[in-house]
């Protein structure tokens, strides 16, 4: 792996990963505290030929980015809580439709306009399922500096993959921090982009939604000679409306199976200390860096902690969080929010006898409530 | 010759779901023959339309077609449009669309006068959902969210699309196809957001309940309330109120288009150009 030193932001590290990843076109609206992402990005696109347009509102913002995805190019929106609560009903038709597209989430306190310039993870459980109906949603959780650029592109080769919006969390703490972060070359970056399938045989012959139970559609870049339709109504193989009642369930289903059956593509965690750990943190996002601290310090204090990380927060890496919570006696789930992965934890594990360290106030987690948590078990 | 529609149409996607006498089926003929007037590829097109009965006309043409949401038209084509701004874009939306849960979208589309072609079906109702009050209903009639009686005031959509700065904005009824079908050439020849409104009957969710029983009853008060732009400039402020004026209400060829604009922001950030600042525009404020 070729890599590059780099001192930046989360936010700007993210908008720099887009780029390099083959996004072209960014639909945004200012929105605290993910704004530097389109001050970034909207410098770097028209460079490279590429459009980065301040829409009239949240809604617009991902419509365009549909659009732009729809038409063939690969593109992205940034927000935070409130603007994806807006975004939510287009996010459906995403999910429908199977377009893919990034949504960066900058997290900060909610619920509502909450804790604009503070941090918190409170939308988790909004990124799992940001609108009605049924769909298996992909969300991604950085947990360094270096993450926010390679979570960023890896969510623009598993939309492609998977036909469909992936989110991309960070939080007001991750998005803000200004540091040194070891990020692979744009080059490597570029040798690693795989985008969407495209037919190639007779346009008589292109059944964008006809595929098999477990895959995504083939969705063809527009004005390419296979004229297609796009709808968020149930629709056939050929994407027209229908309410044929196994078309229907079929499609459904298929929303599902496409990433369920696939979920070893998508899995991504990282395991620190955890040999010889006999208790069990499970923390994300920029929670786990105090958590390393705290394990550390505990360490030279002969108690034997480890981390569990998920990085793909959605779907979980349940057999994962199995194996450990089953090893391990004690377990402690840190999040900065009133428990939202904690319910997850709780249901892969079978395990109602999990600790919880919550903290909703807008404030980072600090190493010494870690410690003082884990004490005390 | 008679007129190819076969060659537009999506037949196999016939009968189009429209009630019958619907006014939507001449403006489907008139848009695909003032593409055929335009001589643009299929494959260059794009048609995007909202929810509502305008909602299924993306379905019915064969272009490359997009139904999105509700009132999102012109937010869904921004993008399809920036990221292609060689192709040709098309927007069909209803009056509740464009007017009501897409108000925002329609202005700032008219306001960065990007090169889009907006078709707003006026129906003066949400026809599809059986007869709720839209921004175009006229005050006093019936609906079935105001049975006693439509209190609120009518949004004048072409009022807005100029006031909004769209540079060019017509409008045209279905009662007159020929002139519908020569406003949207012009429209479409126009680069720049193109506001094109077309009032169209809905005898089956406005008539019925106000006095319209039949289409012909629905298309005879559409005549009666609209007025050629020549004849409308010469009545009296008073007279004016009970029109909607037709034709091209606003034409400016000189204002300048957003793709083109954007494409000096690419200038400038590949080092083609200086940085863009308020002498390059004639309006300082």
């Amino acid at each position: 792996m070729n890599n590059r030193e780099m001192i930046s932001s989360g936010n700007q590290l993210a908008a720099i990963a887009a780029v390099d990843a083959g996004c072209r076109y960014f639909g945004g609206y200012p929105l605290t505290p993910s704004s530097e992402i389109m001050h970034t990005i909207s410098d770097l696109l028209p460079e490279v030929g590429g459009v980065s347009m301040q829409m009239e509102d949240e809604i617009a913002s991902i419509c365009s980015v549909i659009g732009a995805s729809m038409s063939g190019k690969r593109a992205m929106t940034a927000t935070s809580g409130p603007g994806l609560s807006l975004k939510a009903e287009n996010l459906g038709l995403a999910q429908m439709a199977e377009v893919p597209l990034v949504c960066i989430d900058v997290m900060r306190g909610g619920p509502s306009t909450g804790l604009p310039t503070r941090v918190a993870q409170g939308d988790v459980s909004q990124a799992k399922h940001p609108s009605h109906g049924d769909y298996k949603s992909i969300t991604i959780c950085a947990g360094n500096l270096a993450e926010c650029y390679t979570e960023v592109v890896r969510a623009f080769n598993l939309a492609d993959r998977f036909m469909q919006p992936v989110f991309v969390l960070l939080d007001e703490t991750l998005g803000h921090m200004h540091g040194k972060a070891m990020i692979p070359t744009q080059e490597q970056t570029q040798s690693e982009i795989k985008l969407r399938k495209q037919f190639e045989g007779d346009p008589k012959e292109y059944f964008p939604y006809g595929v098999a139970q477990d895959e995504p559609a083939i969705l063809n870049t527009m004005f390419k000679g296979y004229r297609y339709h796009f709808t968020g109504l149930h629709h056939d193989k050929h994407g027209f409306p229908t309410e044929e009642i196994n078309t229907c369930k079929l499609l459904i289903e298929r929303l599902f199976n496409k990433v369920e059956k696939h979920e070893d593509e998508l899995e991504s965690y990282e395991e620190y200390m955890l040999e010889d750990a006999q208790i069990l943190i499970i923390a994300y996002g920029s929670v786990s860096l105090a958590v390393k601290e705290a394990i550390r310090h505990l360490r030279k204090e002969n108690i034997k902690v480890g981390l569990f990380r998920p990085i793909t927060l959605w779907p979980s890496p349940a057999d994962k969080i199995k194996e450990y919570t089953q090893k391990i006696d004690k377990v402690l789930c840190i999040e900065l929010n009133m428990g939202q992965y904690f319910h997850e934890i709780q249901r892969v594990s079978s395990r109602l006898d999990i600790e919880g360290l919550f903290k909703v106030n807008g404030r980072p987690i600090s190493p010494d409530e870690i410690i003082e948590k884990v004490k005390g078990l | 010759m008679a007129f190819d529609y076969e060659k537009y149409l999506r037949l196999e996607k016939m009968p189009t779901l429209w009630c019958w006498g619907c006014g939507d089926g001449v403006i489907l003929k008139a848009v695909v023959r003032a593409i055929e007037q335009m001589g643009w590829n299929q494959d260059d097109v794009c048609v995007i339309s909202g929810i509502g009965c305008s909602g299924r006309f993306s379905s019915y043409v064969d272009f490359n077609t997009i139904h999105t949401t509700h009132g999102r038209t012109v937010a869904y084509a921004t993008g399809v449009k920036m990221a292609n701004p060689d192709k040709h874009v098309i927007c069909v939306a209803g009056d509740g669309d464009a007017l009501a849960i897409g108000g925002n979208h329609t202005i700032h589309g008219c306001r960065r006068n990007i090169d889009i072609n907006m078709i707003v079906i006026n129906n003066f109702i949400y026809g599809l959902t059986n007869s709720q009050t839209s921004p175009t209903t006229p005050q006093g009639m019936w609906t079935v969210s105001q049975k006693a009686g439509n209190i609120d005031p009518t949004f004048d959509a072409c009022k807005l699309a100029i006031a909004a700065g769209s540079s060019f904005v017509g409008r045209e009824a279905v009662t007159n196809p020929k002139k519908l079908e020569k406003l949207l050439v012009k429209g479409f020849s126009h680069k720049g957001f193109s506001f094109m409104e077309v009032l169209s009957n809905c005898h089956i969710n406005l008539g019925r309940k106000n006095k319209m029983l039949t289409a012909r009853e629905n298309l005879d008060w559409i005549d009666s309330i609209t007025m050629g732009k020549m004849k409308f400039d010469k009545l009296t402020e008073s007279e004016q109120t009970n029109y909607l004026p037709t034709g091209v209400l606003k034409e400016d060829s000189e204002a300048r288009e957003y793709c083109e604009m954007y494409k000096e922001i690419q200038a400038v950030h590949q080092g083609k150009r200086a940085t863009i600042t308020q002498n390059d525009f004639e309006k300082k404020i």
